[in-house]
């Protein structure tokens, strides 16, 4: 298959930044979306590398900088506005996961990153996502030191609660919500880790500080508010529901009644 | 035996001696700890939860990634499970039983003490990842459920769906999280460690890169720890984590800390088959489906080539012309033998002609039969987001088609050789999880990792380190301005301009990928003389290449992925190499270390207990000089040594 790519470059966060456009040939249709990226890089670097084509004035931009890792959809690491899409036009997958069979031969392909005020570009496809460190250290874990715990089966669940926690814990932190929600909101995010711990008896202990905290560090940190679009649930690559949202809402009220 | 690799294994009988241990080793009081620094270097699950558990006793510590979060690590990418001794399934399971299997699993390769303290603590993981609020899956009676691994008859792993070692991750992550909240951690991520700074013999301090800017760092403190994991990614195609490397090992071993084992790589039975020269990377399919998958390919040749030429489906071949071969061979364990065997016995089959894909090198994982028992409900709730991530890979359904699997390179059991405090030959550096040697000796048991990884950060580092660090509180905090920092820093910058200045014409993964395939030929699952020498040969001449002809474009002073890449495969360089010298070196079979030359009549590893039953360690001499090799003899008091046998 054969595909012409436009490409965002941006060389730093200060720099404007604008797309290149790049031909790539001879993709595989079970090459997946990175994997066809890698072919792209290898081709620039080689560019970049080829002293006639550096006297004739060829200047290479050198490779194309895009944050990716465990290529198996759990780490998140990777990122990418494909055609529009967060993660692309195939559904409840991340980047990585997404092969080349689901775009036709000779197809134009629009690549970008997150573009949100709460993840600034750092180079052309890679974003800062420091700031959703920042928000789970603002509460998002149970406060219990390492050692004397008390044996694991004391505290039984419901299955279905574990379940629907577990749910909710599957989010990767990949921006994906941030990056396609309007207002740049983080709320599916918080939501998922608040929602997953509120589930659960070890977590319910500090729910509403936990709740009121993260929305707190979110606002701080310039991110949107929530408008109920639900745009977010439909571009998160595993499938998180915003009824984990409602459940922040009742959290969060649930603080703020007994302030 | 050198004079530095003493094990420091305490006296008494196996099950006091961690407790006598901890009874024995020095504490650092309160406000002592206040004074002390230490450095963590890698966030996955020893990492971050050996960062957590030190920030929780009051030391300042600093935690570097090289991703942009700690909870990017590669432990994430864990399916099956955590395995411990709870015994809640009531199969008769205990410490004891937990340490055989691990010891038998390791084919006799391991330290007893480290082994059975490793299953000891096993329990206490999982009362603090529940307290964590980890949503292991639990029965409908609210406590939790377990599944079986290989190498085990009783069912002793807890797992969260497909996911747990994302789960743990999270668990160890928030722990950290708080940690950094409170203060007592800073956290720099987006940094690559690039040396260890030592002064008067002991490790003092890092430098690293800030992968942002460019920027060389010096961080100073009283003790470092070195959790980045394991360097399977030597082989280029592995189920590692594009960014996974050994490098930070690698730098340890070039300043004097000695290197354990590294020729054990696992090679895991169950992972995607290789697709064609663009692949990136291999996906693992969990151990935990050979619970309810059964592993086959046709009994009659003819089927073989039907399939291959795409004329019949698997699941049009009737059973009686099925070779379920590890049931057959192994009718004990059936396809819960440990992960060697697994994998050698798919390579056999492929080898005698009877691999099912177009290249060959495939083995159907059945669901036919579990399906009928169960229901297609039940093998969706188990595996539901393994079927689907192998369907996203492959456009196959495994609901109708069975899924074609095959080996890949998934762990190194080797790394840097440490005592029973985890502390390298080095004092003040220590190893945990993967990145040490210590527990998995010739291959490790599924499941274990996990307990490896937060055994050591949460429960064993934080004791042993105290001991250390007790004879330390006089010591000031270390001043990074001392001529080894400004050496070591100028040595770093030099080794980043030599790259940029080869200027040559190939990609740094043309050459990651070449040594990825001498590896995978002659270091992988089956490995001989000949193609040892011929693999230590043929490395030589590509690092020769490397260094005359690799390109690495842009500065030094920028976010440069290729930059990155070059200092990971330059150490790659290296590390294949030794490697090969230690498998070439140690003629026996062992676990994942098979040698050709020594197999049994049936084809399964064959030991010689008489001259091998040591650990190998590698001593660092200089660049392109010969390592010395040094032996810690493994004693065994405590169990009979034995041929594996999963047959009956």
């Amino acid at each position: 298959m054969d595909f012409t790519l436009k490409v965002w470059r941006q060389k730093s966060a200060k720099d404007k930044g604008r797309f290149a456009t790049y031909k790539v040939q001879n993709i595989s249709p079970d090459t997946s979306f990175l994997e066809m990226m890698d072919i792209l890089n290898d081709q620039l670097v080689r560019e970049g590398a080829d002293p006639v084509a550096v006297e004739k004035g060829c200047k290479s931009e050198g490779p194309v900088a895009f944050d990716h890792d465990c290529r198996e959809g759990i780490c998140g690491m990777c990122s990418l506005y494909i055609n529009g899409r967060a993660h692309g036009p195939d559904d409840d997958i991340t980047t990585c996961q997404l092969h080349m069979r689901k775009f036709t031969d000779g197809e134009t392909i629009t690549i970008e990153p997150w573009r949100s005020a709460g993840m600034p570009v750092i180079k052309d496809l890679v974003v800062d996502r420091n700031a959703l460190d920042k928000i789970l250290q603002a509460g998002g874990y149970v406060s219990v030191n390492t050692g004397g715990i008390p044996d694991a089966n004391t505290i039984p669940i419901p299955r279905d609660n574990a379940e629907e926690s577990m749910d909710a814990a599957a989010c990767v932190g990949c921006g994906a919500c941030i990056a396609t929600c309007k207002n740049g909101s983080a709320m599916l995010f918080v939501a998922a880790r608040v929602s997953s711990l509120a589930l659960l008896p070890q977590g319910k202990v500090e729910a509403a500080r936990r709740a009121k905290a993260m929305v707190a560090r979110m606002d701080e940190l310039g991110f949107g508010a929530c408008t109920n679009t639900r745009a977010c649930e439909m571009e998160c690559p595993k499938d998180i529901s915003v009824a984990h949202i409602a459940r922040l809402n009742r959290e969060f009220l649930k603080a703020k009644i007994k302030d | 035996m050198s004079e530095k690799l003493i094990s420091k294994i305490p006296e008494g009988t196996l099950s006091e001696k961690w407790t006598k241990h901890k009874a024995q080793i020095r504490v650092v009081s309160p406000a002592n700890k206040r004074k002390l620094e230490v450095i963590v270097v890698g966030t996955g699950l020893g990492g971050a939860s050996a960062a957590a558990a030190l920030g929780e006793l009051g030391y300042n510590v600093k935690v570097f990634c090289i991703s942009d979060s700690p909870r990017r690590a590669h432990s994430i990418a864990a399916q099956g499970g955590i395995n411990a001794a709870k015994n809640y399934p009531n199969d008769n399971d205990s410490v004891y039983r937990l340490f055989y299997d691990t010891i038998k699993g390791g084919d006799y390769r391991s330290r007893e003490a480290n082994v059975y303290r490793l299953a000891e603590v096993s329990n206490l993981i999982i009362d603090q990842c529940v307290a964590q609020g980890v949503p292991f899956a639990r029965e409908y009676g609210g406590l939790l459920d377990n599944r079986s691994f290989g190498g085990s008859q009783v069912s002793r792993t807890f797992y969260a769906r497909g996911q747990t070692g994302q789960q743990l991750l999270l668990g160890a992550y928030a722990a950290l999280n708080r940690q950094i909240e409170l203060g007592t951690v800073k956290s720099y991520v987006r940094h690559e460690m690039l040396d260890l700074v030592m002064i008067d013999g002991e490790a003092k301090g890092i430098i690293a890169r800030n992968l942002v800017t460019g920027e060389i760092e010096r961080h100073g403190a009283h003790a470092v720890v070195v959790a980045t994991g394991g360097y399977g990614n030597v082989f280029f195609l592995s189920t590692n984590a594009m960014n996974s490397n050994g490098s930070v090992a690698w730098q340890c071993y070039k300043k004097g800390a000695f290197f354990a084992n590294p020729s054990f790589a696992q090679i895991h039975p169950t992972c995607i088959p290789v697709h064609g020269e663009q692949q990136s990377k291999l996906t693992l399919m969990s151990e935990s489906l050979r619970n309810d998958g059964r592993i086959w390919v046709p009994k009659k040749q003819e089927d073989v080539i039907k399939l291959r030429e795409k004329k019949i489906k698997a699941s049009q071949i009737p059973e009686e012309d099925r070779d379920y071969y590890l049931e057959r061979r192994y009718p004990a364990f059936g396809n819960l033998v440990p992960r060697d065997v697994a994998s050698r016995a798919a390579k056999e089959r492929c080898d005698a002609g009877f691999g099912v894909n177009e290249t060959g090198l495939a083995v159907f994982l059945d669901f036919k039969t579990a399906i009928q028992r169960l229901g297609k409900k039940v093998i969706e709730e188990r595996y539901g987001n393994l079927f689907q991530m192998y369907e996203k890979i492959t456009d196959v359904n495994p609901y109708d088609e069975p899924m074609m699997i095959y080996p890949a390179i998934h762990y190194t059991m080797g790394g840097l050789w440490v005592d029973y405090n985890l502390q390298t030959t080095i004092p003040g550096l220590y190893a945990i999880g993967e990145a040490n040697f210590s527990d998995h000796g010739g291959n490790r048991l599924g499941a274990s990792a996990l307990m490896q990884g937060l055994a050591d950060g949460y429960f064993i580092l934080p004791y042993t380190i105290g001991d250390y660090l007790a004879g330390k509180i006089q010591v000031k905090m270390t001043d990074t301005n001392h001529p080894a920092f400004e050496e070591a820093e100028k040595s770093i910058k030099e080794r980043l301009d030599r790259l940029f200045n080869i200027k040559g014409k190939q990609p740094v993964d043309h050459f990651h990928k070449k040594l990825g395939h001498i590896m995978w030929d002659y270091v992988g699952m089956a490995r001989n003389e000949a193609g040892l020498k011929k693999a230590i040969e043929e490395i030589r001449v590509l690092r020769e290449e490397f260094w005359k002809d690799l390109f690495v474009p842009g500065e030094n002073n920028e976010f440069n992925q290729e930059l990155e890449k070059a200092v990971r495969v330059a150490d790659f360089l290296e590390m294949g190499e030794l490697m090969a010298m230690d498998a070439l070196t140690r003629k026996e079979s062992c676990g994942g270390h098979f040698r050709e030359e020594m197999q049994t009549e049936e084809g399964e590893t064959l030991r010689d207990d008489e001259n091998y039953m040591y650990v190998s360690t590698w001593e660092y001499t200089g660049y392109g000089k010969e390592p010395v090799k040094h032996k810690e003899p493994l004693q065994y008091e405590f169990i009979k040594i034995a041929t594996r046998n999963y047959k009956d």
